[in-house]
């Protein structure tokens, strides 16, 4: 028996609070390199949270997440944890790229210009050579006829399609979808979740907070349900979505599936 | 088409209707509006032509050295003053939108305060510095007599440049909140740092906003410039009126300043149509009206 790899993203006892609200209570998750993680659950359970915790969008109170081995938004000294400065923050969500439920591409960039953007003025790739990249990238989107379309003059799907060969092109050990097909007209959700499904076929670590429960049960090496902050139930796709063991997980796949 | 038209049943009163010509409604009030505005343009034409303006005097000075030298004072007043207060500007909205309340209480500070106060008083209490500080600088290292430092063209700069730059500050930060969130989230996501997703994603989308009310201040800059006359500045009014107070060709200098101030804003009026073009790239209405027409088209297949 060989062992397992090591987890490339460790969560342990993860807490956030907005307020009064628990957004997230005491989350623990361990993901292995190369696997999807699908993460499904009402609006307000907390799953964007999380995301967005994992790219340091949002602080946590408590708790400590690691990527690939590294003390995410601190660093220890002694026995405290110092809070990381804003370029360090900035190199460790290197590791990780986000596509967002809003596409959120840059408004007064084309869709090559979205692209070659990280490349040029954070990684200071030569401009020829991101471009290049960037054509490829388009390419593997299916978007090469789009190259200096800008956001406005592309449907939501191609948006998103873009959205995600730019987070692409900057190289993350990590890829981070939220809700990504939840603002599309439906006949356009397909084509997303078929470059989706492509990546993840090419190895990519990818955690997918997402409704399409199709996706998670062909896609998905395990999926997580989360309720008010909580993970409530984990496993495979089979396991989870066909046969849930909890009471709250059954009515939630139910309403979905109605 | 006559046997036909015996064989099927009589046209009924609505095919009937379809077929009449249409007739334009006319509008006889704009007809007497229009005749009643040309009537009194004529009337300000001839009433100038035949006033007593020498107009021979007023070809003669619009390019004469004196009405040259305070127009290049005034456009070189104008560009300064404006690049301080831009720089100022943008300057005090990142302060005032920072975390840190000593920041964002000095640019609060700044803003009401030459908000709030005249510019002719601040025109005058720069030109007047050396009453309160006779000599400035660093102590010990260097230092001036405040009188040899603030020339009329300093203080006008300070006082144009810092009066503009509390308006401004106000643009450029309304500018900078109508830039959607999700950009700044996504320029972090790519590992951007707080300066340059301002600088690369957050200001060139702000722009959109930030150049009509520019524009206009730079407008209204052109002629607030008259105002140093005050303190001995020598734009271009200045200049006239030390000419008639010689000649006493009062309207005919007022003329060629008027000419010269029209001529300098409508350049500056083509400049920016054409920033504002280049800054809303991306979103410009040309493109939102085909959009809106595609979805139209769309809209009546389905």
């Amino acid at each position: 028996m060989t062992m397992p790899p090591a987890p490339i993203v460790v969560a342990h006892q993860v807490t956030k609070r907005f307020g009064s609200l628990q957004a997230l209570d005491r989350v623990s998750l361990s993901i292995a390199p190369g696997t999807v993680q699908c993460i499904i659950g009402p609006s307000g359970s907390g799953k964007s949270t999380f995301l967005r915790c994992l790219n340091q969008l949002e602080k946590i109170d408590s708790g400590a997440i690691l990527i690939d081995g590294e003390l995410i938004g601190y660093r220890r000294v002694g026995d405290t944890l110092r809070e990381l400065s804003d370029a360090e923050i900035a190199r460790q969500r290197l590791a990780t790229g986000m596509v967002f439920q809003r596409f959120n591409l840059f408004h007064h960039m084309t869709a090559l210009g979205n692209i070659i953007e990280g490349p040029v003025t954070v990684l200071r790739r030569p401009r020829r050579v991101a471009e290049e990249e960037a054509m490829a990238l388009l390419a593997r989107v299916g978007l090469s006829d789009k190259r200096d379309a800008y956001p406005i003059e592309m449907s939501g799907g191609q948006q998103q399609r873009v959205a995600i060969a730019r987070a692409l092109a900057m190289r993350p050990r990590i890829m981070l979808f939220d809700e990504p097909t939840s603002a599309l007209d439906p006949e356009l959700v397909g084509e997303v979740l078929a470059v989706m499904r492509d990546l993840a076929r090419s190895g990519m670590t990818m955690i997918v907070v997402t409704h399409e429960l199709g996706f998670a049960r062909e896609v998905a090496h395990d999926v997580v349900f989360m309720d008010c902050g909580q993970i409530i139930e984990q496993g495979p796709p089979a396991q989870v979505l066909l046969s849930p063991q909890q009471a709250r997980t059954r009515e939630f796949i139910s309403a979905v599936l109605s | 088409m006559g046997g036909d038209s015996a064989a099927r049943p009589a046209p009924t009163e609505l095919e009937r209707l379809a077929g009449l010509t249409i007739v334009p409604h006319r509008y006889y009030g704009r007809w007497v509006a229009a005749a009643i505005i040309l009537l009194l343009f004529a009337w300000v034409v001839k009433a100038f032509a035949e006033g007593q303006i020498a107009w021979k005097v007023v070809g003669q000075f619009l390019t004469a050295p004196a009405i040259l030298n305070g127009l290049v004072n005034t456009v070189i007043m104008t560009a300064c003053a404006m690049a301080l207060g831009i720089v100022l500007g943008v300057l005090f909205a990142i302060m005032y939108m920072s975390p840190n309340p000593v920041l964002r209480g000095s640019a609060l500070f700044y803003i009401w305060f030459f908000r709030g106060t005249p510019l002719l008083l601040q025109l005058l209490l720069w030109f007047n510095l050396a009453l309160v500080f006779p000599r400035i600088g660093i102590p010990g290292l260097i230092e001036f007599r405040t009188i040899d430092v603030i020339t009329p063209f300093v203080a006008t700069l300070l006082g144009l440049g810092m009066n503009q730059g509390a308006y401004t500050a106000e643009v450029v930060r309304s500018g900078i909140l109508s830039v959607d969130l999700g950009q700044t989230e996504a320029a972090k996501s790519i590992g951007m740092n707080r300066l340059t997703t301002l600088r690369r994603i957050i200001l060139p989308q702000a722009m959109r906003v930030i150049i009509p009310p520019v524009g206009n201040e730079f407008i209204s800059m052109v002629k607030l410039t008259s105002i140093a006359s005050v303190i001995q500045y020598s734009e271009i009014l200045r200049n006239a009126q030390t000419i008639y107070y010689a000649n006493a060709r009062v309207i005919e200098l007022l003329i060629v300043a008027a000419i010269w101030y029209l001529a300098v804003v409508t350049l500056l009026q083509v400049g920016q149509f054409f920033l504002e073009r280049f800054f809303s790239r991306g979103r410009g209405e040309r493109r939102i009206r085909q959009k809106v027409g595609r979805n139209k088209a769309a809209g009546g297949q389905a």
